[in-house]
């Protein structure tokens, strides 16, 4: 089987010029006649239900949190990228899109990557527009800050809150759209199916959180905008309630999912402190615009108090590795080289796993008063957290597991290969390759819903006139009976381990088979053993309550049910890449200095699964990336 | 750590709550508020008891999911989140009274999980700037003042999380509505629907039951945004202003 990812021809830098203006366009009238559903209320599902709801389809929205505006786009601190060229700093399209598709290390499609590029100044003035504070110079004009990967000043902000003041404004956008009855929302309500008629996802089954009722909507195109699944970890900077649920369900209805195994580790969290821990902490990246990181020289040292070890004693490891983007190198190499000096046994703190974040020469040079300004909340969450005070001592910062490059294959109209669906966001798989820069995870999202979708929707639609299912097919029927069979089957285990033992014992094994650093033996073994932990969950879990009520074991249960099946998938797509790249680094296959070694030959295609069924092996089929534009190169910041 | 609870439980919004006592112990200091009730819930399923529901998501204090009143307070003794609360905040063997955020337009759904949509409603009825999507002029065309900027910025912060009414004796969410209005009025932006605005919001926030000010300013101390109070006063100015306007009948 091939899969078309229906890129326009022509030149780069036309492709979506040429798409638009040949774009099918529905009539007002007929738009009304189109029901969509948007799974999800983050950047990317706010932003493409308001928008859509604006051309005047009629639009349901689904979250899971009681508020839209609560989605974990919420919690995105350090900023927004787009080609601007505000700073006068030689920034432009063409190098946005070349530093996000070097950044992914040459394995997203270039077609994708432009169009994100082209669209990201639109994002900036439509978030001004609608009221987004971003931070200003006292010239009145927007303020730009460096993100690690590039050598321009191309990221708005504001604050440390950018995710929230993007988010807020996209679900004002979306209050609007709910005001006049274009919007229908459904908060408090988790996707658990997707319905596929005669091929064509025509609907979803959801389960009411507080009423526990699993019923069936019926739309004309789903659209999946559900986020990353880090939380396949247990412990990362997500939110707790992030979940593979929609898209994996939606992957075993026959949908291909991609890549799974590009995982991104940031380089700058707050360390693990306890197996108490529900959760990690990130400080933004743009905190290394500043700070600079280092560990002492010698292993005898890391107990000291770090102004006891003098400046000669230290070791800037970014700076001295990569002297040409420091302590801004690409989140991927900054993480390993971290795991590499703790590795060492240089790492500093409780368990040796942390690396210093220094302010001392910023305050130095700028004044604390400007360093406040700049990162003031980060300081007070930082000290909030761990009980120390960053201005005097340098923080502790260490890799945790952050983004997912992977996603639901979708084509140039962000359509999977099941029609009708959709996939918008960090859930599907088409923007960063194997590593995300800092700051595009907003970019996308934004991009995706308010100048994407609308445009490529129609597409699909127009071959569904007079297509409308009916929602008493049996197909819908058969969807909630077996999601009542699940959720009937997962209450009546009854037995002795709780819902999180099972996902913190699955997440630690993910992290240490599957995290940083991957090898063949290591993943093979947490296949069985992730087999194994599948059996033991159906045989041993304990969710307590009922279904007809709000009950967050059960929530969970589901949820965790999942990740238990997609991590196996996660280590077969890491075991099936026998190379190096972004984020995915196979011990295996390396350059003599330890750098990623990608092998361009074998491996330039985009790994597309398809479910077999569980316990039975999925089946790979290979999306090629032709590079007609430019020539992928070994990727080096040094 | 060891600590003595006393947890509000309530099976649904129409069955009757109480509290009940719980022991949470070995409660390392370093873990949050949150975690600590993870640990209890893990202890309660061993012996066969349901988990206490609360709600959550971000646990890093921007979401605003998280809600609790603890010993009494909105977010408890913290100046931030419930999330955001760590236990060396409480003496050992203290006894925690943890209850949901109490208003009436925050009815209970199970434990010490409420029902916030009001918020939401609120924001529905004029919380936004009418723009269209594609339709904005580029962004540096319209310079705004740093210090306008800023001002607009310290009250979008807000996380939506109720506390301010659920500290209020009035229930009032004053401080809610006034954050989202200053937010926008203050921008150019939001200029044109600046009566609009004002007026339908508080409108709303009266129909969902919320009560008025009468300046007791705990909404301001319970506020894990910092949102300060001033925005109250300057709600009130933009209100008195489009009220006038509406009376002699030059809205907008
Ligand atoms: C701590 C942190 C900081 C970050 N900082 C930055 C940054 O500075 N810059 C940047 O570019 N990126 C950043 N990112 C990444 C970026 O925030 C995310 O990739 C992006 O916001 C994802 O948006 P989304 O709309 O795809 O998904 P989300 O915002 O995660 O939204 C998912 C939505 O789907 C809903 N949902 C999920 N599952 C279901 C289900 N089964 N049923 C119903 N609804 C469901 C949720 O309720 C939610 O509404 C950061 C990420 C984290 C974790
Ligand atoms: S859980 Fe998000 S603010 Fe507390």
């Amino acid at each position: 089987m091939t899969l078309d990812s229906k890129i326009p021809a022509g030149p780069l830098e036309k492709k979506w010029t040429t798409f638009k203006n040949n774009a099918k366009i529905i009539s007002p009238a007929n738009k009304r006649k189109f029901e969509i559903i948007v799974v999800g209320s983050g950047l990317a599902g706010a932003s493409a239900a308001a928008t859509l709801s604006e051309l005047g389809f009629r639009v349901k929205c689904f979250c899971y949190q009681d508020s839209p505006r609560r989605a974990h786009s919420i919690a995105a601190q350090g900023g927004i990228n787009a080609a601007k060229n505000y700073q006068n700093d030689g920034d432009s399209v063409y190098r946005l899109f070349y530093d996000t598709i070097k950044g992914g290390d040459f394995r997203a499609r270039e077609a994708n990557v432009y169009r994100l590029a082209e669209v990201s100044a639109s994002i900036i003035d439509q978030c001004v527009a609608q009221g987004v504070p971003f931070a200003r110079e006292y010239g009145g004009l927007l303020a730009n800050r460096s993100f690690g990967g590039a050598q321009v000043s191309r990221t708005f902000y504001a604050r440390g809150q950018t995710g929230q003041q993007l988010l807020l404004g996209a679900y004002q956008a979306l209050c609007k759209q709910i005001s006049t009855g274009g919007v229908q929302m459904f908060p408090r309500t988790e996707m658990l199916d997707l319905v596929v008629v005669d091929g064509h996802a025509k609907g979803i089954v959801v389960r009411d959180l507080v009423s526990g009722k699993i019923s069936a909507h019926a739309a004309d195109a789903v659209l999946l905008c559900t986020g990353g699944y880090g939380n396949v970890f247990y412990l990362s900077t997500n939110a707790k309630g992030c979940n593979v649920t929609a898209t994996y369900r939606a992957y075993k209805r026959g949908a291909f999912f991609a890549n799974p195994c590009f995982t991104q580790i940031h380089p700058t969290c707050i360390p693990v402190s306890g197996d108490y821990q529900s959760k990690l902490t990130l400080m933004s990246e743009s905190l290394r615009n500043d700070g600079r990181v280092w560990v002492p020289k010698r292993k005898e040292d890391c107990s000291k108090h770090p102004s006891q070890i003098p400046e000669e004693d230290r070791d800037y490891y970014l700076e001295r590795k990569y002297p040409s983007y420091g302590n801004l190198a690409p989140r991927d190499i900054s993480s390993r080289a971290a795991k590499e000096v703790c590795d060492e046994g240089r790492g500093v703190g409780p368990g040796g796993l942390g690396v210093y974040l220094d302010f001392s020469d910023a305050i130095k040079r700028l004044g604390r008063k400007v360093i406040e300004e700049r990162y003031g909340n980060l300081f007070e969450m930082y000290e909030n957290i761990t009980g120390e005070n960053a201005y005097e001592v340098p923080m502790r910062i260490y890799p945790a597991v952050h983004y997912t490059m992977g996603g639901l294959w979708v084509d140039y109209c962000l359509m999977s290969n099941l029609p009708g669906l959709h996939v918008l966001g960090e859930a599907n798989f088409s923007d960063h390759g194997a590593n995300r820069l800092g700051a595009s995870a907003l970019m996308q999202g934004l991009a995706d819903g308010y100048f994407i979708i609308p445009y490529t929707i129609g597409e699909y639609l127009t071959t569904q006139f007079g297509k409308k299912v009916d929602p008493n097919h049996p197909a819908f029927q058969e969807a909630v009976q077996s999601i009542e069979k699940f959720t009937n089957r997962l209450l009546s285990v009854n037995g002795s381990r709780s819902v999180d033992s099972f996902h913190r014992e699955l997440g630690l094994l993910m992290w240490n088979n599957c995290g940083m650093a991957r090898n063949r033996k290591g993943l093979e073994e947490a296949i069985e053993k992730i087999q194994k932990l599948r059996d033991e969950f159906w045989k041993n879990v304990r969710v307590l309550g009922q279904g007809d009520c709000m009950n967050q074991s059960l929530e969970k249960a589901g949820r965790v049910a999942d990740f238990l099946e997609f991590a196996e998938l996660m280590c077969r797509d890491a075991l099936m890449r026998e190379e190096s790249c972004g984020g995915h680094f196979r011990t295996e296959y390396q350059t003599p200095d330890g750098e990623a070694l990608r092998n361009d030959e074998e491996f330039s295609f985009v790994a597309c699964w398809k479910f077999e069924g569980v316990n039975k092996d999925p089946t790979l089929i290979k999306e090629p990336l032709n590079y007609e534009f430019i020539k992928p190169t070994t990727r080096s910041y040094k | 750590m060891n600590f003595h609870l006393k947890v509000w439980r309530q099976k649904d919004a129409n069955s009757p709550g109480r509290l009940e006592d719980y022991e949470a112990r070995n409660i390392p200091p370093d873990a949050s508020f949150l975690e600590m009730l993870d640990i209890v819930n893990e202890d309660l399923i061993s012996k066969g008891i349901e988990p206490i529901v609360f709600d959550h998501d971000c646990r890093e204090g921007i979401c605003g999911m998280c809600s609790l009143t603890i010993n009494g307070i909105p977010h408890g003794p913290s100046t931030g989140t419930t999330c955001q609360l760590y236990m060396r905040k409480f003496e050992d063997g203290s006894t925690i009274y943890i209850e949901p955020f109490r208003a009436g337009p925050f009815p209970v759904i199970r434990d010490l999980s409420v029902n916030r949509s009001a918020l939401d409603r609120i924001i529905q009825a004029g919380g936004f700037i009418s723009e269209r999507t594609g339709s904005a002029p580029d962004a540096n065309s319209i310079p705004i003042p740093k210090t306008i900027a800023d001002e607009a910025m310290d009250a979008a912060a807000c996380i939506g999380c109720g506390a301010c009414a659920a500290a209020c004796p009035n229930s009032s969410a004053m401080l809610f509505v006034a954050a989202k209005v200053s937010h926008l009025n203050l921008l150019p932006q939001g200029k044109p629907e600046k009566d609009r605005r004002v007026l339908s919001m508080v409108e709303q926030m009266d129909k969902e039951g919320f009560g008025g000010c009468s300046n007791f300013y705990q909404c301001e101390a319970v506020c894990p945004a910092h949102i300060p109070a001033s925005f109250i006063a300057k709600m009130n100015r933009d209100y008195l202003v489009a009220s006038i306007k509406r009376t002699v009948g030059v809205m907008p």
